[in-house]
């Protein structure tokens, strides 16, 4: 290479900066294809105005994390003169040293130049952030006498307080913008709905075109989450979980962020379902391997990233389950009142169920609802009102009990009380209307146990309960399922590897309201029900032991409309408007990872093979704008108004087919042409051939010669005297 | 028409080759007897004893005089194909894998593992219709690609080698010098193992198999990679027919999972694929566990495929197959 001087040296072409001014160089005598650009080095701290990609994403992180985090300030200590140092040091290493662990050299208090006093503070370092967190916590507004009472900050607020000018300034206004219309997804004009794949370290949304046979990709984004993606339950949003945070993206095509919700190492999230909150959670592992343990969580305002209340403490504070219940915390931790107005939610704790209003973010009338032994609670999915569930007390001499409680006023509408329970399960009707506890009882050897329901009919006076006992007693409930929107449910139950399929109406044909049962299918392969969003449908599967065997079953007719199989698959999703049925295969799977797309009556549309394949979600729908009266009223002339689309797919299936034939013709004429090229050299080539072969003529068998060779076969040759009736005489 | 089951072979099948005329198909299984048959009716011809090790891959010579076979005993032999005679051995430092006779029968490829620090290596021999004036000196010695290479076949006019192997490259060389003259686009080419590597009957194109679960059809003298065909499971073997415009690919998952899940899991069909329209036309059951090698009759009627299972399915078209519409 060339001896250049780097300083003086003509930049190559593609290292101008953009906005400089292109001069007319001197021509410089170098061969610029014998320059190893990589051995230049530019001079320090020179970029030619090139920024470099990597800092950009930085930036945002050192906002909230300067080192400092784990440092804070007490003030208001006592002003003590040299002797008396150690003698305050001591008392506030007592302290504070009970909190956390101070770090060696961590306490730190600054003494005046002159007499060497101290000046009345002191910086101590943790180990741990939440060390320090949990300091302030407890000492603040701590008394060491009348005259000190200890103000404890973390270091890092005061800078944020002293970057508060002294002069306020009028909030600037800015000019608006209009939003994106975040429902616009719903507007298309196929109606077709949207679902969100992730599979490798890629998300894509997808619109499902049953009509193409194929889905119309939307987005795709690689790297777009760290560990999962969830729609909100209006599907207004989709949220991503990163290191910082979680965020949520929207629209319909274009996916924009739109909100950003900081939360450190944050785990699960969880939405209202008015969408109006989100729910974050993280765990921290313990400085002390003794400790729990400790459980962050922040309420957030969905629409302008806010946190509204934010909740910490150890695991145990927050794991649930009663006295003697399951250790670790459940998610949800909050679960939230029904209804789209989200006014309440709730979480339980030892003895207690905290109800919580979102109007003050703060407990419910000021104290939580006593329950001794309070095992689970449920809230019913559209009014406030609570079902909770407590295990039997006392040895034996309490009996267990299901009770109804009503959201503010704490009235407790309905209580069952039941007898050697082993476990309950509490299944809320979508609307609310019924509620069914699936009860397991101890035999009278306490050996087994048997399973029966209690059900409540909620919407009802007085809230009659009804028990349903299945008529073989061993059998094991393998599933349950509410009819979405209806009065209907289905079983699995059985004992052995095909279990029967039990459908029940809590309606009865001359309305005297009782549960009957519909049908039983028996010895069915099936291990799950899926009921369409809709009702009426019910896809009953037989995932995992069973390989994916599916049936698609009518109800109101009580006949199975098809059977099918997506091998070895793990989960079924209907899409929000039960027109479709997604099945998949999960990562928990090597082979066979992506997804199928039904019908709602059985028919394979498409297949998507994806390999590492994790999430398959449909968008979801808010809910209709149509009355029940509307909405019966299409259902009834449905065939008016079906005739419009029939005539569309019809179309469509013939631009389709048009398409396809159009597709396949180019694909044949490019390989006809790429033959014909192939063809004339091999013509040409072939003298070439010949003399490879010693001059041998053909390339083709067609002046083969066919030889007919006659091929005589003894099969076997035996030699035999036969006897005559008579014998010759000799 | 029901499938004529071969029942020869006591280990997984490897490798399978049907002759110019189409009356008979080799078998090479990693029992050690390379195996022949009559293609019309499974009947078993004869076995080539004198292996000592599985057997890869083979090849027959134009009128059906010749065999030669590559076997991990670190060697390739070439027999006698009517008496089974064992005509000649070339000895490797490491076992022999893939085998190519050259148009003309003239010239022979073969490529051997990688082995104890030796990298793999692609040798080209002299064969001489004399086998008693045959000589075990290679005319050269390509080295250069890491890992295995599974195949290697002649390009047009004996002018180029074509390989493909472990490193998920494909690539040509000049079959004079034993240069290297082009290597697939990495991006556009296989993202794993390349199993396998069928020539077309014309020699215009070949189609490789990978384990990234797909099969791709390239031009043999371009390297240009004309259709993929993708399917779910990693592909061991593929195959072009000769008569439409058909492949066909074959595998599973790996052998050593194959007892860990349901038989349908590792799904041991023989897929069928559109050659042009890339499209699946339908699949073939049967094995009972991976299907290694696959093979088209040369009049396309039939086609045989072996498997891990140990044996060979020769599958004689039904007229239905004729008359499959797109």
């Amino acid at each position: 290479m060339a001896d250049i001087d780097v300083e003086e040296m003509p930049m190559a072409p593609h290292m101008l900066a953009p906005d400089m001014v292109v001069e007319p160089r001197v021509q410089v005598n170098i061969d610029w294809s014998q320059v190893d650009l990589d051995s230049i080095e530019l001079p320090e701290g020179e970029n030619f105005g090139i920024l470099s990609d990597d800092d950009q994403e930085e930036e945002e992180i050192l906002e909230t994390n300067t080192g400092f985090g784990n440092v804070i300030v007490v003030d208001n200590l006592p002003v003590v003169a040299p002797e008396k140092h150690e003698k305050l040091e001591n008392v506030i290493r007592k302290i504070f040293g009970q909190i956390g662990v101070i770090r060696e050299r961590g306490l730190w208090m600054p003494r005046e130049d002159g007499d060497g006093k101290t000046k009345g503070y002191a910086f101590i370092e943790y180990t741990t952030p939440q060390e320090a967190q949990t300091a302030i916590e407890q000492t603040n507004g701590y008394k060491l006498d009348k005259a000190h009472v200890f103000a404890v900050n973390m270091f890092d607020d005061f800078e944020k307080y002293m970057k508060v000018p002294d002069e306020w300034v009028p909030l600037e206004i800015k000019p608006y913008t209009p939003a994106e219309n975040m429902l616009a997804w719903l507007t298309d004009d196929r109606g077709r709905d949207q679902f969100v794949i992730r599979f490798g370290s890629d998300t894509e949304v997808f619109w499902n075109d049953a009509r193409q046979g194929k889905p119309d990709p939307v987005y795709h984004r690689s790297f777009w989450t760290e560990s999962f993606v969830q729609w909100s339950p209006l599907g207004t949003y989709l949220a991503t979980i990163h290191r910082q945070g979680a965020a949520v993206w929207g629209g319909a095509q274009t996916f924009n962020r739109l909100t950003r919700y900081i939360h450190p190492q944050v785990k699960l999230i969880d939405f209202s379902p008015g969408e109006k909150y989100m729910v974050t959670y993280s765990s921290h592992e313990p400085s002390n391997p003794r400790d729990t343990q400790r459980v962050a969580l922040n309420i957030f305002d969905v629409r302008s990233g806010k946190v509204l209340r934010d909740f910490k403490g150890s695991a145990d504070d927050f794991a649930t389950g009663g006295t003697g219940g399951v250790a670790g915390v459940s998610w949800p931790v909050f679960r939230w009142a029904g209804g789209r107005e989200d006014k309440y939610f709730a979480r339980i704790g030892k003895n207690v169920i905290s109800v919580y209003e979102t109007e003050t973010m703060s407990l419910l009338d000021r104290k939580s609802l006593k329950v001794d032994n309070v095992m689970e609670f449920m809230w019913s999915p559209t009014d406030p009102l609570l079902s909770l569930f407590v295990p039997e007390g006392g040895g034996g001499n309490q009996p267990a009990r299901v009770s109804l409680i009503s959201i503010p006023s704490r009235e407790e509408l309905r209580q069952k009380n039941l007898f050697s329970v082993s476990d309950c399960k509490m299944y809320w009707q979508s609307n609310g209307d019924y509620l069914a506890v699936k009860v397991d009882r101890y035999t009278k050897t306490k050996k087994s146990t048997y399973t029966g329901f209690e059900l409540f009919r909620v919407k009802e006076r007085d809230i009659p309960i009804e028990v349903l006992e299945l008529e073989n007693k061993n059998d094991k409930i393998v599933a349950f399922a509410w009819e979405p929107k209806g009065h209907r449910f289905a079983i699995i139950h059985g004992d052995g590897p095909r279990p029967d399929i039990s459908i029940y109406s809590m309606r009865s044909p001359n309305n005297v309201g009782r549960v009957t049962k519909l049908t039983t299918l028996k010895a069915k392969q099936a291990n799950a029900l899926y009921w369409s969003p809709m009702g009426k449908y019910i896809v009953l599967a037989g995932l995992k032991a069973y390989n994916g065997q599916l049936e698609f079953y009518n109800v109101d007719e009580l006949e199975t409309m098809a059977s099918g199989e997506h091998f070895m698959a793990t989960d079924v999703d209907w899409d929000p408007t039960g027109r479709f049925v997604a099945t998949s295969v999960t990562s928990v799977h090597q082979m066979e990872n992506g997804f199928n797309i039904w019908s709602f009556n059985g028919k394979l549309l498409y297949r998507l093979p994806r390999d590492r394949f994790f999430q398959f979600l449909w968008r979801p729908r808010p809910p209709s704008l149509l009355s029940a009266e509307e909405e019966a009223e299409i259902a009834k002339n449905l065939r008016k108004y079906s005739k419009k689309y029939e005539v569309e797919d019809a179309e469509q299936s013939n631009i389709n087919t048009a398409q396809d034939l159009e597709h396949r013709r180019k694909l044949m004429d490019d390989w006809k042409s790429w033959v014909s090229r192939w063809k004339q050299m091999y013509e040409e080539e072939k003298p070439y051939r010949e003399d490879l072969r010693d001059g041998e003529p053909s390339d083709d068998d067609e002046d083969l010669e066919t030889e007919e060779v006659e091929v005589e076969e003894i099969m076997k040759c035996e030699e035999e005297v036969i006897s005559y009736g008579f014998e010759q005489v000799d | 028409m029901r499938p004529i089951l071969l029942k020869g072979h006591e280990r997984p099948l490897t490798f399978l080759k049907y002759n110019r005329d189409g009356d008979l198909l080799f078998s090479c299984a990693k029992d050690h007897n390379p195996t022949v048959w009559y293609s019309h009716n499974g009947d078993r011809l004869g076995t080539y004893r004198g292996h000592n090790g599985a057997v890869w891959c083979c090849d027959v010579s134009r009128h059906t005089e010749r065999l030669i076979t590559g076997s991990a005993d670190q060697s390739a032999n070439i027999w006698d194909v009517e008496t089974g005679a064992k005509l000649h051995t070339f000895g490797f430092e490491s076992p022999a894998r893939a085998v190519d006779f050259a148009e003309g029968d003239k010239l022979c490829v073969i490529s051997t593992d990688p082995f104890i620090g030796a990298p793999s290596e692609i040798h080209v021999k002299r064969v001489e219709k004399d086998h008693s004036k045959q000589s075990s000196e290679s005319l050269f010695v390509i080295k250069g690609p890491t890992g295995r290479i599974n195949r290697a076949v002649w390009g047009p006019l004996n002018k180029t080698i074509i390989s493909a192997g472990e490193d998920c490259l494909v690539r040509m060389w000049d079959a004079e010098t034993g240069k290297l003259i082009k290597q697939s686009d990495p991006d556009a080419g296989h993202q794993k193992v390349v199993s396998s590597l069928a020539k077309s009957a014309d020699g215009s194109h070949f189609i490789t198999g990978s384990h990234d679960k797909s099969a791709k059809l390239w031009d043999i003298r371009t390297l240009e990679v004309l259709k993929t065909y993708s399917t779910e499971r990693p592909v061991n073997a593929a195959a072009i027919s000769p008569l439409l415009d058909h492949v066909v690919i074959g595998g599973g998952q790996d052998a050593s999972q194959v007892t860990m899940s349901d038989r349908r899991a590792g799904k041991f069909e023989a897929k069928f694929f559109h050659k042009i329209y890339e499209e699946e036309i339908g699949g073939v059951k049967g094995h009972f566990g991976p299907i290694n090698a696959l093979a088209f009759n040369t009049d396309g009627r039939s086609f045989s495929s072996g498997g891990e299972d140990g044996y060979v399915r020769i599958h004689h078209f039904d007229a239905d197959y004729y008359h499959i519409k797109m």
